[in-house]
């Protein structure tokens, strides 16, 4: 009951597709998606495996409440060796594909070995069969979605799949599904295209039970109008969606700009949710069209926009002229702020392809806005962009790059490679701003001092979805914090590590955490799965799933000296608003934190703290 | 009085939650392919627009069916398919203009919207009010509102 109990496990190299029983003991353990994928992860592949190689493995993996009528019940993970990090990846989607993968009876999908050429891979209900992608290949996830959903007869088929960036190895490229969702970070695309897997199609008619559907049925009402009453997933979520946060980061000092020279952008309020809804000069419509929920969604924080047939960037290309997708705060800030871009219609184009090819747009953004502060100090010249002025603020130069790096082309290949490798190979390493390979997403650590932390210790890489502490430092939720102190923050940045790796392995959206806590959570799980689920154990549960995480991290090679921010952080002042005058005082809080998580002065954990978790 | 549902596709996010809720009332388990009410969606459109059966008060499925097996519930004003009668034969699905009465292979019969007896799950699950069940003689009434605030704007300025 709510776990299907069955997992598909695909043999690329062999073409065979299996059923076999879900290992049930481990999901008492790490109770779905997130963790129970990550744990049949690190027992199946060497750490040390080549992410791109045969041997690294590639999990789709469903949560036990996806595909419920718990709000926000859409989510899927996929996991497996970070192609942009050597770390541990997990990237979340919401859409439809997740819930309908369930409707069709399977926790998960485990992709092992390579196909020698392209594959997709079509699920109805219980038959599973790979089919020849060849025709598929070089097309992009626009393309492809439509002509599976053709090629199945049945248009409600769901498809995830990969678009060039994936297939050419954009090392940041993401899977999609539903046109503008995505799995997108880490590189999950690029393991999948290193794979020659195209795409999933996928169509559910078994249907999901739960243990007791009364209980469940009241226990998910009650959290639905926690939702409904609550200000930011009630009111500010559903009608401005996530891009609310751009005036008031930027407000708080946080809002990082000029590939973190700045904290603040003056262009923000050009780019943010207001002006999203705002009716525009130019053809009196709004960007925004409408709000979109994922599967189960109450929420609804999903944009989707259209772009002014009269900008330079879509002129006499209809395929960009329909609703899709729109920008959400993160992508707004890394398209925009972080290069100093603040033409919204030009973002929500490059959004548009980051879907369409595949690509991370925080990566992506991030990326050249590191490129865009090489160009302007000489490093990077016109010679080696092709021609392009790569300045800060120049919307076609923003333009001409995206459209590159979807197809890894010409400068774009370099874009492709994240900002790491590409500071490191003009001999400029410190400007890239990332942990673990990966690029930071939209929150200044001096400004935001918990970011810091959470940054530094992500298993992932730089990642805000691993403890967002923005909630209680901005926000106030669960009760405010100071942004600038640091004091606690070791304690908050567990706190919230070890709650979200709990949600991200239940099958719901993160995002319910604005309103709900465990506690929330616990009823919901507790009355759709056996065991006796609580809070606690959720959070228990949760640090189980970071312990095992970290575990992986370390045998594939990182140590504690990968807990870090580039010097820019630690040294460069902030230079406006609040925060002005601050540094991350990461060197305070983490030695507190290692000490909290029962890890030694290295960052190992201690043995008697992987024995009291079972890990 | 009889209730009709009211669809505003206007106000649909495309959560499934009715989806969900028809599933689970009538198939007891979340299972959206089994749903009698479907959410299309028109994407490129920025359309999400509900979908079921809008009990006809002269229905096509109901003259169609060769054994009298889908009755008119008085009380409701629903469709009802009697299932013991239905003999599987199509022939509605064929009649209705309108797709929503369907075979259903688990079962041998058709399946539509039967309003739940009057307590529709779809309009209650929906989060939004995009669905909601009104009186029957009304279901313009809130489109008339807001068209009278417009009209009134005007008369004003």
């Amino acid at each position: 009951m709510a776990w299907t109990e069955k997992i598909l496990r695909v043999n690329l190299t062999a073409g065979t597709c299996e059923a076999e029983p879900l290992n049930m003991e481990w999901a008492q353990k790490y109770l779905g998606q997130r963790g129970l994928a990550t744990k049949y992860l690190v027992e199946e592949i060497d750490p040390k495996v080549d992410p791109l190689s045969p041997d690294n493995k590639l999990i789709f993996a469903t949560g036990p409440l996806t595909g419920t009528c718990a709000s926000t019940s859409a989510r899927y993970s996929v996991i497996t060796k970070g192609a942009l990090t050597g770390a541990i990846a997990c990237s979340n989607s919401g859409g439809y594909f997740g819930a309908e993968l369930k409707m069709a009876g399977w926790d998960m999908v485990i992709f092992e070995g390579k196909a020698e050429k392209p594959v997709y891979l079509s699920i109805v209900d219980d038959v599973a069969e790979l089919r020849s992608a060849e025709h598929l290949w070089g097309r992009s996830v626009w393309e492809v979605e439509p002509a599976l959903k053709a090629e199945s007869g049945d248009p409600q088929t769901r498809v995830s799949s990969i678009g060039v960036a994936g297939e050419t190895g954009v090392l940041y490229a993401c899977i999609v599904n539903d046109l503008h969702r995505a799995a997108g970070r880490s590189g999950v695309g690029t393991v999948m295209g290193s794979k020659n897997l195209k795409a999933i199609t996928v169509r559910g008619t078994v249907g999901v039970a739960v243990k007791d559907p009364k209980a469940f049925l009241a226990a998910t009402a009650d959290a639905k109008a926690v939702l409904a009453e609550n200000a930011v997933t009630g009111e500010g979520l559903p009608a401005f969606g996530t891009q609310i946060l751009m005036n008031i980061i930027n407000e708080s000092g946080a809002l990082p700009s000029k590939n973190f020279h700045d904290v603040q952008f003056e262009g923000a309020g050009k780019i943010g949710a207001e002006a999203m809804a705002e009716p525009r000069a130019s053809d009196g419509k709004a960007n925004l069209v409408t709000k979109q929920a994922c599967f189960g969604c109450t929420i609804a924080c999903g944009r989707i926009s259209q772009i002014d047939k009269d900008h330079f960037t879509v002129v006499n290309k209809p395929e960009y002229w329909g609703a899709s997708g729109g920008l959400e705060y993160e992508a707004a800030w890394a398209l925009g702020a972080a290069t100093q871009v603040d033409d919204l219609e030009c973002l929500t184009y490059v959004n548009f392809l980051c879907n369409e090819q595949g690509y991370d747009p925080i990566s992506f953004g991030a990326t050249v806005g590191a490129a865009m502060e090489m160009f302007e100090e000489g490093v990077i010249t016109t010679k080696e962009t092709g021609g392009i002025e790569l300045k800060f603020g120049s919307a076609e130069a923003l333009t001409q790059i995206a459209e590159l790096t979807g197809k890894n082309e010409g400068f774009g290949a370099e874009i492709g490679l994240g900002s790491k490798r590409l500071c490191e190979k003009y001999g400029r390493p410190e400007l890239s701003m990332s942990v673990k390979g990966q690029e930071f997403p939209a929150y200044d650590p001096r400004g935001i001092q918990g970011m810091g932390l959470t940054y530094a210790t992500s298993n992932r890489g730089a990642c805000h979805l691993r403890s967002y502490t923005v909630a209680s430092e901005i926000l106030g939720i669960p009760e405010k914090t100071d942004p600038l102190e640091t004091d606690g923050k070791a304690g908050l940045v567990k706190a919230f590590q070890d709650a979200t790796a709990a949600v991200d392995s239940s099958g719901l959206c993160l995002f319910t955490t604005f309103a709900w806590s465990l506690d929330n959570f616990a009823p919901q799980i507790d009355a759709a799965c056996e065991g006796e689920w609580t809070a606690e154990r959720l959070a228990e549960t949760g640090e189980r799933i970071w312990n095992l995480e970290r575990q992986f991290n370390l045998a594939a090679g990182f140590t504690g000296k990968d807990d870090n921010l580039p010097p820019r952080l630690l040294k460069e002042a902030a230079k406006t608003g609040p925060a002005e005058g601050k540094v991350s005082g990461l060197d305070v809080m983490l030695p507190e934190y290692y000490s909290l998580r029962g890890w030694t002065e290295d960052g190992v954990p201690s043995n008697q703290t992987l024995e009291r978790l079972g890990v | 009085m009889q209730k009709s549902l009211n669809i505003s596709p206007e106000k649909c996010t495309g959560c499934l939650q009715c989806e969900l809720a028809c599933s689970l009332e009538k198939e007891g388990s979340f299972n959206p392919a089994k749903s009698r009410i479907k959410v299309i969606e028109f994407g490129s459109m920025g359309r999400m627009v509900p979908y079921t059966c809008t009990q006809c008060a002269d229905a096509w499925c109901v003259k169609a069916c060769p054994v009298n097996a889908i009755v008119i519930n008085h009380a409701t004003g629903a469709k009802e398919v009697i299932e013991d009668i239905c003999v599987g034969c199509k022939v509605c699905t064929i009649a209705c203009p309108f797709g929503t009465i369907n075979y259903s292979q688990a079962t041998g019969k058709v399946v539509k919207c039967d309003l739940c007896g009057g307590d529709p799950e779809c309009a209650k699950a929906c989060p939004t009010q995009a669905i909601t069940y009104v009186d029957a003689d009304m279901t313009g009434y809130d489109r008339m509102r807001a068209s009278a605030q417009i009209a009134d704007a005007g008369a004003q300025a």
